[in-house]
């Protein structure tokens, strides 16, 4: 069962199965927006147009480490992975993963680039949603979910990409 | 006892993430590869954005339908009935040119899970950028919750459909800004925030979805009609509405 368990955490499904419909109580996950010079982009559109910043959080300037590893209070090791940017339609999406073992800790967004005002809103609202929904995928009583959401597909990829990069 | 593993395979594909979902002691792997090469082949085929795909040229008159590979002609017949069922709705010319885009996704996902079915999968789901096919057997009580994402609250579910064969698919307007267009005006739709269809063969469950946003306000009372369909829509001001039957297929 432990097994299956495992298996769940480290796909896709799992991750897809966060968007459950569960009611969560204080948000966990950290949110950032990078500049978007971090990002390999195709075209000018990926540049944000003033005012729409939408930012949560100032700026952090440069890229960060891919992986970070520190020790836990009961000596296992924990590791920040960031998962790919994903360029969507609507904005980048960058997640970064903490993990110990295999289990996840936590996710925060590295980048949520904001295109629009909807984008904006995702920013202040929904990407915590997304995020304190990730952890609980375990739990999550929904099997795969349907929409049309390019920024969650956005959200669910450099998600994935993490969690291959961690192995898990 | 064999006990049934979950084999995932998450590929990106036509712009947007597919991911695949087999419930089986058996493994699945080249036949997941060959799913992979499937949708490939598709995109190649069917793309409107590269201008070398048999959809492309033939809108371009560079080649004739006999030039292209017989699933074009497949899902250019397939587009005609299915705007004949959708009072023209459903268009493979919504917007002037050539696009089926609205039937291709679906019916590539549909014969990816065919695929997995002529292998001996019984129990298995395709997602395709939101667009699902489940598979199951209810005498074994193999389910599957669909859950529908709230175009209004990204991140939340707006409603949850169950079923053993499923297929759901979900058209809107709100997050990728009036994409569907209404085929008797040209212009995008407006009317519903989304709409979520579920059938039991995405092929066409999708181009009903893609049909009722076109709709808009008129799209409740014809998916109340629609034989061997449910319909579930959310207006522009987050009202909610379902046909009757809505969640259980």
């Amino acid at each position: 069962m432990k097994r299956v368990l495992l298996s769940i955490t480290g796909t896709v499904l799992g991750v897809v199965a966060l968007l459950s419909f569960k009611s969560h109580g204080p948000t966990v996950g950290t949110l950032g927006v990078l500049p978007p010079a971090n990002v390999p982009t195709s075209s000018s559109s990926t540049t944000p147009r003033p005012g729409d910043s939408g930012t949560a959080a100032p700026p952090r300037p440069g890229s960060r480490s891919p992986a970070t590893t520190s020790s836990t209070a009961n000596g296992s090791a924990t590791s920040k992975i960031a998962g790919d940017a994903v360029e969507t339609p609507y904005g980048v999406v960058q997640v970064q993963i903490t993990v110990s073992g295999k289990k996840i800790r936590n996710v925060s967004l590295l980048q949520l680039t904001a295109f629009d005002g909807r984008s904006q809103e995702i920013n202040s609202q929904a990407a915590p949603i997304l995020v304190q929904e990730t952890l609980a995928a375990q739990s999550a009583n929904i099997d795969t979910v349907s929409g049309a959401s390019y920024t969650t597909a956005g959200y669910i990829q450099s998600l994935q990409s993490a969690l291959n990069k961690a192995g898990i | 006892m064999t006990t049934a593993i979950r084999q995932r395979r998450v590929v990106e594909c036509m712009g947007t993430v597919f991911s695949f979902d087999v419930r089986s002691p058996q493994k699945y792997e080249s036949v997941l590869d060959d799913a992979v090469r499937w949708l490939d082949w598709v995109d190649t085929t069917f793309s409107t954005y590269r201008s070398t795909s048999d959809i492309r040229r033939l809108a371009a008159g560079e080649v004739t339908l006999e030039d292209c590979a017989p699933e074009v002609g497949e899902i250019l017949r397939t587009c005609e009935l299915l705007s004949a069922k959708t009072a023209g709705y459903f268009s493979a010319y919504a917007g002037g040119a050539l696009d089926p885009s609205g039937l291709v996704k679906g019916w590539a996902i549909e014969r990816a899970s065919d695929l997995l079915v002529a292998a001996g999968s019984t129990y298995h789901c395709v997602n395709g950028g939101g667009d699902v096919q489940c598979v199951g057997d209810p005498q074994a009580g193999q389910v599957w919750r669909v859950g529908i994402a709230h175009p209004l609250h990204l991140g939340k579910l707006a409603s949850v459909v169950v079923g053993s064969r499923l297929a759901v698919a979900t058209s809107g307007t709100a997050e990728r800004g009036g994409h569907v267009l209404d085929p008797h005006t040209g212009k995008p739709a407006h009317g519903l925030a989304s709409v979520t269809v579920a059938g039991t063969c995405l092929g066409r469950t999708d181009a009903f979805a893609t049909a009722a946003c076109a709709m808009g306000s008129q799209a409740r009372d014809w998916l109340e009609e629609l034989p061997g369909h449910y319909g579930f829509g959310i207006d522009n001001d987050g009202t909610t509405w379902a046909t009757s039957g809505w969640g259980l297929p």
